[in-house]
């Protein structure tokens, strides 16, 4: 087994050295928990270095089921994000969650195991397996250190979940029929070389099948109502994983395997998914304008930031694909910041409603300003994250189709809108007695936390040639094949052979 | 007319684990005569549990020498070794939260351990039976044990109405299959399963209509034993008003080996007239899974949900039928024996919380099991997402073998209604893990006795099973394959 493989596995045996702690030892649970989970982020630095970074196993041999796991330029950034967000949730939760503290941190590191599969396996029934296992930790951490009204998200989240993934189960069987195999690069061999065709009708109920599992999860507009809910009564540390992380496995599975699998049905159906993530970009921005809770206000944005995501993917060029998995990062990382910048609001003033707020820059000067630079990461300001990505994805929407990038744009727009007037209510204005009293400015372990976020902003923002090569080079590998097999005329610029074959090792 | 009188000791060995388990209940019978009343048991308990082992080393023992005993009366195949085991299994589990059950019942008597053993002894004759005549004599071995153990507490309203309900339907299920023999008799002239099948292939066999009849009565009895809809009915009221250990026994064992006989029965003599009882089949199966997840979602009593939860459970094995394919033979297997642990585990949990005179078995009395007692509540946990089917359990394996059996068989439809089923089935065992985790503690997790030895390896003995089946089926998966040829198709 290679070093990916070990690694993979690293979460899980994290996860069960905690379960064997005491549960009354809460500081050490604490402690051991971050230090497990910095070592994880150290180890998954490697990757970046690290060759071979792929095995290739038999698990349950009868069926040709196999631990087959690899990294490329389009997970990479993914996994590198959820083993740096993973110790900032257990950062931020060191005050926060006060109970069960050991299933807590347990569930935490179940979820890591669990996302970083997804985003490393290249055998579709492991992947159904680690896209499922994510589901419970999940389910647990909103449900049970949530806040009032968490069952209901909770059971609503799985349920939304569950149901839509059991249609990809059966799609993913289907298709191990026709290929006899379970293996993703050997299905898309046998599909490049014709060994494996589907029909036109085949290939739309598949591809809605799998999209219809991951579209619940990104989420789109309309079936995005279980992520209101779910962020703004999950905890901190469950918000931000959610908004981070988890979101992006939909929009992760849309470009790794919907795409490439079934390219032409893909295309045939882009027209009404591109108007749909545009519907939710305009839907959730002017939704997030009248919320009164500021929670809620950041979970439509999220609506509406990962509508960019699918138009970029839909509009099968390559910078709207560079732009769409750029944006997931940036979304991991700017609203993940927010997330945990209104948890800092609430451990203090308890209390979500704007209205309770005000005036919070006078006794927090360094909470207003991170937020502030959080806010205008968020809505795109240039030299920050979110502006390249929205930018490429604004070119490749107006490539494919200009009156795709005009009403977007507008999301663009309204962003700045409803996150400067929240910021103008929050921190600005006159000061209540009660935000005096409860208000104080960052201490050093919240600084911790944040700190590396913020640098991130800026790093991508400003240097974001250290991420977009690799990106780009998976990309153009999943442009090629989703025009395998597609009776359209493509419009890709003809790649001479051997810059070709560079492109792909660089991707792998 | 067989040619010798009397069975060669290689026939004899083959029913060996029969012989155990019989002998082994006699004995506790009779031990239970000789010992003082008013005096627990336990160690009754304990001969039965050495015969459940010891007959589970026989079953493993003997599957080293298959072949047919007793004029091809009885079969050693590895169909028959694996229900073998998975029946044992399942007594195995049932006596060991049994113990302190019974005592606080004031009910810790010899003849409940006989019992036990006397119904595993006639599953073991169900499951390895080539005629029909044995097939039904184990049938009637194992539901008249499980019969009286229903009624086991005499003084208990709800037990008495359990056992009732249970012996006078069951009787006339029994009397529907006895009439499909009877047909399948007049028809062929034979009640061997290997003498009917060659009849019922031959040119001038007999009539597809008379063969369709006795089906159908056949599948009157064996439905009711698996409890699929349309003869569901009874079992939450059986389920609930057995005392619980009983319940887990009636939902794995009797249940495994009914599937056991029907698989052997119609994939064997009624393979031939297939594309007419498929349809039927689809529809129960369908009908369980519907009826059994839909009307799971509004009980509020967790023996009750758990019987409709296996009225739907046994939807899906029906589809793994319906596909009609060793395939699917396999899946059938495979799933019983992960359904077995995990719904035995998820009524152990329940015997433990219940409680004297069964006092708190609604879903409510799960609060706060998470903090008061973690472990049970996480092993109750690995059972329910077996029961939903989240991957890495045995739950999850077995019900994508099934479905992937389906799709092979084109059962396109019935695997979408199915998966669909399933999710919406998430919902009332998510609601258990909801009350247990998110809840404070009620007043049956206050009064918690702690967690007796016995019924703490019932719990992480199966728990270990579930997952072991859903991380690593390998093993088992091949045995089941390798077995699920019947009839050298």
């Amino acid at each position: 087994m290679s070093f990916l493989g070990w690694f993979l596995l690293t979460p899980l045996a994290a996860f069960l050295l905690l379960l064997l702690l005491p549960r009354e030892q809460e500081k050490t649970i604490r402690v051991a928990a971050l230090a497990l989970s910095l070592a994880i982020f150290a180890l998954s630095l490697g990757l970046l270095a690290g060759d071979p970074r792929e095995t290739d196993l038999a698990w349950i041999p009868e069926l040709n089921i196999r631990y087959h796991v690899a990294v490329d330029g389009l997970s990479i950034w993914l996994i590198l994000l959820t083993t740096l967000l993973t110790p900032i949730s257990i950062l931020i939760s060191w005050k926060y969650i006060d109970r069960r503290v050991k299933e807590f941190h347990a569930f935490l590191l179940l979820l890591e195991f669990g996302v970083l599969g997804v985003f490393a396996a290249m055998d579709l029934f492991l992947f159904y397996v680690y896209w499922e296992v994510g589901l419970v930790p999940m389910y647990f951490l909103i449900g049970i250190w949530g806040h009032d009204r968490r069952i209901y998200a909770a059971v609503k989240f799985f349920l939304y979940t569950m149901a839509a993934s059991v249609l990809m189960l059966a799609a993913i069987i289907y298709v191990y029929q026709r290929a006899g195999t379970f293996d993703y690069p050997a299905i898309l061999a046998m599909l490049a070389s014709g060994k494996l065709t589907f029909t036109g009708l085949e290939q739309t109920l598949l591809f809605l099948a799998f999209f219809a599992a991951f579209a619940v999860k990104v989420p789109l507009f309309p079936l995005h109502t279980w992520l209101p809910d779910a962020h703004v009564e999950a905890p901190t540390a469950g918000s931000v994983m959610l908004a981070s992380v988890l979101l992006k496995l939909g929009t992760y599975g849309i470009l790794r395997f919907c795409l490439p699998m079934f390219p032409a049905a893909a295309r045939e159906n882009a027209g009404w998914i591109a108007v749909l993530a545009i519907a939710g970009i305009v839907y959730g921005a002017l939704v997030a304008m009248v919320q009164p809770n500021v929670k809620k206000l950041v979970a439509y944005s999220s609506v509406s930031h990962l509508g960019f995501v699918i138009l970029g993917i839909f509009s099968f060029n390559q910078q709207g694909f560079d732009g769409a998995v750029y944006q997931m990062l940036n979304h991991g990382v700017s609203t993940g910041a927010l997330f945990m910048l209104v948890g800092y609001l609430y451990e203090r003033r308890h209390s979500l409603e704007i209205q309770d707020y005000g005036g919070v820059a006078t006794p927090a000067p360094w909470l207003s300003t991170v937020f502030l630079i959080t806010t205008l990461a968020s809505i795109g300001l240039p030299t920050l994250n979110n502006f390249v990505g929205e930018f490429l994805v604004l070119q490749g929407a107006a490539q494919a189709d200009f009156r795709w990038a005009v009403f977007a744009a507008t999301g663009v727009i309204l962003s700045a809108c409803y996150m400067l007037w929240m910021y103008q209510r929050t921190f600005y204005g006159e000061t209540p007695a009660k935000v005096k009293h409860h208000m104080t400015d960052l201490n050093p372990r919240e600084w911790a936390a944040i700190v590396p976020l913020l640098a991130l902003m800026v790093w991508m923002g400003v240097a974001a040639e250290t991420f977009l090569p690799r990106i780009s080079a998976a990309n153009r590998l999943i442009l090629q094949q989703t025009t395998v097999n597609v009776p359209f005329n493509v419009q890709t610029p003809a790649l001479r052979p051997d810059v070709a074959a560079k492109e792909i090792a660089d991707a792998r | 007319m067989p040619a010798n009188l009397f069975p060669a000791p290689v026939e004899i060995f083959r029913f060996l684990p029969e012989i155990i388990l019989a002998l082994a209940g006699t004995l506790i019978m009779v031990l239970e005569a000789l010992t003082a009343d008013r005096q627990p048991k336990n160690a009754l308990g304990h001969v039965s549990l050495a015969a459940l082992f010891a007959a589970l080393v026989a079953a493993a023992a003997v599957h080293g020498s298959p072949g047919p005993a007793f004029s091809s009366m009885l079969v050693v195949d590895g169909f028959a070794t694996f229900f073998r085991v998975v029946v044992i299994a399942v007594g195995i589990l049932t006596v060991f939260p049994s113990y302190r059950y019974l005592s606080r019942e004031g009910a810790n008597t010899g003849e409940y351990y006989a019992l036990v053993l006397f119904s595993v002894a006639g599953q073991g004759v169900m499951v390895t039976a080539n005629e029909l005549i044995m097939i039904f004599i184990g049938l009637e071995i194992s539901s008249i044990a499980t019969y009286v153990l229903a009624g086991l507490l005499r003084d208990d309203a709800r037990a008495n109405e359990s056992a009732l309900k249970y012996f006078l339907l069951g009787s006339f299920a029994t009397a529907f299959l006895l009439y499909g023999i009877a047909f399948i008799y007049g028809a062929t002239g034979t009640t061997n399963l290997t003498a009917i099948r060659e009849t019922v292939l031959r040119a001038d066999g007999p009539s597809p209509l008379l063969l369709g009849l006795a089906a159908a009565l056949m599948l009157v009895g064996f439905g009711f034993k698996i409890s699929s809809a349309p003869f569901q009915m009874w079992a939450p009221d059986v389920y609930q008003g057995a005392p619980t250990p009983v319940s887990a026994f009636m939902s794995a064992g009797p249940k495994a080996a009914a599937f056991a006989i029907f698989l052997r029965v119609f994939v064997t003599i009624f393979e031939p007239i297939g594309d007419r009882w498929e349809p039927v089949i689809w529809v129960f199966a369908l009908a369980s899974m519907t009826i059994g997840n839909f009307a799971a979602l509004t009980q509020s009593n967790v023996k009750r949900m758990l019987a409709y939860s296996s009225i739907a459970h046994a939807g899906y094995v029906l589809v793994a039928l319906c596909a009609r394919s060793d395939i699917g033979t396999a899946a059938a297997m495979f799933y019983l024996a992960a359904y077995a642990l995990m719904n035995v585990g998820a009524f152990a949990v329940v015997a433990y919380i219940c409680g004297k005179g069964e006092k708190y078995v609604s879903i409510d009395d799960l609060a706060g099991l998470g903090s008061r007692r973690p472990a049970v509540a996480a092993a109750l946990t690995i059972f329910m997402c077996s029961l939903i089917g989240v991957p890495l359990t045995g739950g999850f394996f077995g019900k994508f073998y099934i479905f992937k059996a389906a799709l092979e068989s084109k059962l396109i439809w019935l695997t979408v209604l199915g998966l669909l089923n399933s999710a919406v089935a998430a919902y009332y065992y998510l609601r258990i893990l909801v009350v247990m985790y998110m809840r404070e503690p009620g007043e049956a997790a206050e009064n918690l006795e702690p967690l007796p030895a016995g019924l703490r390896t019932a719990l992480f003995t199966s728990a270990a099973g579930v997952l072991l089946l859903g991380i690593f089926p390998s093993r088992i998966l091949e045995f089941a394959v390798q077995s699920a040829k019947l009839f050298g198709r």
